[in-house]
């Protein structure tokens, strides 16, 4: 049974069709790279994925049990976390008590858990290592450098302890090597048993990450496959590659 | 109980008038609001502010108050730009969060009524003109020319702006600077310098609706208040961004207040348009047009 | 420090307060007394949903007004004593926020602002036109000379209000402190964020409004013997809601300090403006306040003193 299993589903702003019944099923444990020319629906599929937008027809299915419906916060209670395009940090929270918040409101929340207070701080650090901000827990997200605020972003939403990970393009205008960065932190985590869906335009990071590769164009999947074959599909090419 | 076929009819059309002019004090929220996202709740204090403007010179040198207002257009456009500059460069431009924004108008609402009343005392002020007074009669319906010369007007702004929206470059910009910010820059657009603009045209529609407003009633400072909720009710009703939403939606405010007032009593007026406001909010909040 | 050693200094002080005001001798003292202290409780009130949470409240009257008017209701009843009036005022407010909140928060918080504002004309009107409560000609309400213990019964309302400056303010600290402080910050900051991170957003803002509403319906309650003739435009005066705001903004909304600071600055302020000058212009400088702190030092006094003290320790 696939961990999230996206069918039909479909999205109208006004006259404008974003997405147009999309089928996506993702195992678990698995690492799918979604891409796609600007403007074609991935961020809009994410959102109607976890729930931030209301998809018009098809359902989303997350670990065997139907979503449609639930807020957001009930869908990563449940195990679905995602970092955001643009990074959006609680501004006047410090980077640590940034990584407390899904600590406290989402892991905490999961029935059977009940962190005491030095798990959670614990947790945090681990969290911070991690990401190689611990030097930075006490300052405000202000103080961040492009990269940094990009891992705290998904140091926010690893802390959720989620099942699935969405990682929204996290590496735009990284350097090369702060991309090679994230993308072995992405896959450390997958080793740890994470699924991860990889939005992103970087090609280099999306094949050395990808195990399957999924391509949307003005709403449409058009492919979905081994990398090695997709980027080798002509129509791929013509949509989006070949640009 | 049988309702006077007459009382209907004209509190009907009582009801269009009124919707007619209400359009002219909305559509400059339609701007701010609507495609610049700025919630100037101060709206109705400048509107009030046009009033007295034209209380004064229709007084003092018995000129016509809505040349008046025609005449003071350039003085609230600039007024309007001031204020624009001062809300980019304390809040926009820092990213500052909406609590700000808002007190800032707020503030601004209180200090104009505070001002208004300090100058001009809570009694209030008339204007007079050869349309106040005398009523076209067509059989039964009875077309008060003090709310018909207004909605006459209110309608001809409405049409102008209209055409400049959809007819010159920079009302075509002012419409896409709401949706595409990246584009217009790419024309080398600036769209902040676009915004400017159309925070200075909603203002200055407040001079229009001012004079306006004081041909249709009397006024004291306080009276801006009643029109914050009918501002944003119809905004919200009409769809936000939808200029002929907004044409509607006063309509519908103006016809519901007339019938309210005719029916139920005047003192029941002003808890309509909130009333609507508040039912709108809760269960249709795209409004009947909106995007 | 934790909350009972808050509360006993905070008890403590307002003792002090109390004592000072009797000795003083003057019932005038106690009566621009009361406004000071029910503005701190106005403005901490407002700043649970406003500074914590990120959501403007513009109808402060009308919460306020509520607790006035729900005591004038029930004093024709029955008469109660006043404690029990300023639970019922802060239920009843406390339930009509739940209600408007569930209306439109799920919006974005410039149309819940709106709303407020839409709320406050809607219940003034209501009022307006309902005899049972006076209707616009006002309700009286006849409050006795003196009470036992203490002497003149404007000394009782004082203390009355001194109580809850102390609950309100320990609410307050109690909220900035705990989970739920957090959760009303990351809203502040970033409600997508939040909802994303496992927040209950719509929850949380619930609770925030509840309470707010409810502080201030309770400092509305005794407000009918405060003043003895309750008239709608004087519950439902524009002064409530500009002082609710601007107490916090100039004080700082990040904690629970700025309102009290806020408060008290603003509120002596007014109390010497309206004896010497006349209140129109009162208002005026409360508004050029809020305008100019909101440019120039949007974290108001309290941020203010943080930079101070961020630039001399550095």
């Amino acid at each position: 049974m696939p961990l999230l299993e996206v069918t039909g589903l479909s999205k109208r702003f006004g006259g404008f069709v974003a997405l147009d019944g999309i089928d996506l099923a993702v195992a678990e444990g698995e690492r799918v790279g979604l891409i796609g020319p600007n403007g074609s629906g991935k961020s809009t599929l994410v959102n109607c994925i976890c729930g931030t937008l209301a998809n018009e027809t098809g359902t989303v299915r997350f670990a065997g049990q139907a979503v449609d419906g639930l807020l957001t916060h009930e869908r990563t209670r449940r195990g679905m976390a995602r970092s955001f395009q643009l990074p959006r940090p609680f501004a006047t929270l410090t980077v640590a008590e940034n990584l407390r918040v899904p600590l406290l409101y989402t892991v905490n929340a999961r029935p059977g858990t009940r962190l005491a207070a030095a798990d959670l701080d614990a947790r945090c650090d681990e969290l911070l290592a991690l990401v190689a901000l611990a030097g930075k827990a006490r300052q405000l997200p202000r103080d961040l450098t492009q990269v940094e605020m990009r891992k705290l972003e998904l140091a926010r939403a690893m802390a959720a302890e989620p099942k699935l990970l969405i990682a929204d393009e996290s590496m735009a205008g990284l350097s090369q090597s702060e991309v090679d960065d994230i993308v072995n932190l992405l896959i450390q985590l997958n080793e740890r048993g994470i699924t991860i869906i990889l939005i992103e335009h970087i090609m280099r990071a999306v094949m050395k990450f990808s195990q399957r590769l999924v391509v949307l164009v003005s709403g449409k999947k058009i492919a979905d496959g081994r990398p090695d074959e997709v980027i080798r599909d002509p129509e791929v090419e013509k949509a989006y590659l070949g640009q | 109980m049988g309702v006077s076929f007459d009382l209907l009819i004209n509190a009907l059309i009582a009801g269009i008038l009124l919707g007619g002019f209400y359009a002219a004090v909305t559509i400059g929220v339609s701007i701010s609001f609507g495609i610049l996202d700025i919630v100037n709740i101060a709206h109705p204090a400048f509107i009030i502010l046009g009033s007295y403007i034209a209380y004064i010179v229709n007084t003092r040198l018995g000129i016509d108050p809505i040349v008046v207002s025609v005449v003071m257009l350039p003085v609230f456009y600039l007024l309007g730009a001031g204020i624009y500059q001062i809300y980019y460069e304390s809040f926009e431009k820092r990213g500052q969060d909406s609590l700000r924004g808002l007190s800032f108008f707020f503030g601004l609402l209180f200090i104009t009524e505070v001002m208004l009343i300090l100058v001009f005392g809570v009694d209030y002020r008339y204007v007079e003109a050869w349309y106040i007074g005398p009523s076209l009669r067509l059989g039964v319906m009875d077309f008060p020319l003090r709310m018909l010369v207004p909605c006459l007007a209110a309608l001809a702004l409405f049409a102008a702006l209209q055409l400049f929206l959809s007819r010159t470059f920079i009302g075509r910009a002012i419409s896409a600077v709401a949706q595409d910010q990246l584009a217009l820059r790419l024309m080398a657009v600036d769209p902040t310098r676009i915004k400017r603009i159309a925070f200075g045209i909603s203002i200055a529609t407040t001079s229009v609706a001012g004079a306006l407003l004081i041909i249709i009633q009397p006024v004291e400072p306080s009276v801006g208040r009643e029109y914050i909720g009918r501002v944003f009710a119809i905004c919200v009703l009409g769809g936000l961004g939808s200029l002929p939403g907004t044409v509607i939606g006063a309509m519908l405010l103006g016809i519901l207040e007339s019938f309210t007032a005719t029916f139920y009593g005047p003192s029941w007026a002003p808890a309509v348009a909130f009333g609507v406001l508040l039912l709108t909010l809760a269960f249709r909040p795209a409004g009947l047009l909106g995007r | 420090m934790q909350t009972r050693i808050f509360l006993l200094i905070a008890i403590a002080a307002a003792a002090v307060v109390f004592f000072a005001a009797r000795w003083v001798g003057n019932d005038y003292v106690f009566f621009a007394g009361y406004t000071v202290l029910q503005f701190i409780v106005l403005a901490t009130a407002w700043n649970i949903l406003g500074g914590y949470t990120g959501y403007v409240n513009f109808g402060s009257a009308a919460f306020f007004a509520m607790g006035a008017y729900s005591t004038v209701f029930f004093h024709k009843f029955f008469q109660m004593p006043i404690p029990v009036l300023i639970v019922i005022g802060g239920v009843v407010s406390g339930v009509v926020g739940l209600g408007m909140g569930y209306l439109t928060l799920r919006l974005r918080g410039a149309f819940f602002a709106i709303a407020t504002l839409a709320l406050a004309v809607v219940l003034q009107t209501l009022v307006v036109n309902w005899d049972y409560v006076g209707g616009s000609r006002g309700a009286y309400i006849i409050r006795p000379a003196e009470i036992a213990w203490l002497g003149p019964y404007i000394q009782y309302l004082f203390l009355l209000m001194l109580a809850l400056v102390v609950i309100s303010l320990a609410i307050a600290r109690g909220i900035e402190r705990s989970q739920l402080g957090y959760g009303f910050a990351t809203i502040r900051d970033d409600e997508l964020a939040a909802e994303a991170s496992g927040v209950p957003t719509l929850k949380l803002k619930l609770i925030a409004t509840t309470i707010s509403g409810a502080l201030m319906g309770m400092a509305g309650a005794p407000f009918p013997y405060y003043i003895g003739y309750l008239q709608p435009s004087s519950a439902f005066g524009l002064e409530y809601a500009v002082n609710s705001i601007a107490m916090p903004m100039i004080g700082g909304t990040t904690s629970w300090v700025g309102p009290l600071i806020g408060a008290i600055l603003l509120g002596s302020l007014q109390q010497l403006a309206t004896v010497t000058i006349s209140s129109a212009v009162n208002l005026l400088i409360v508004g050029l306040l809020l305008v100019g702190f909101v440019i120039i030092a949007p974290n108001g006094i309290v941020g203010l003193v943080q930079s101070w003290i961020r630039r001399s320790t550095k």
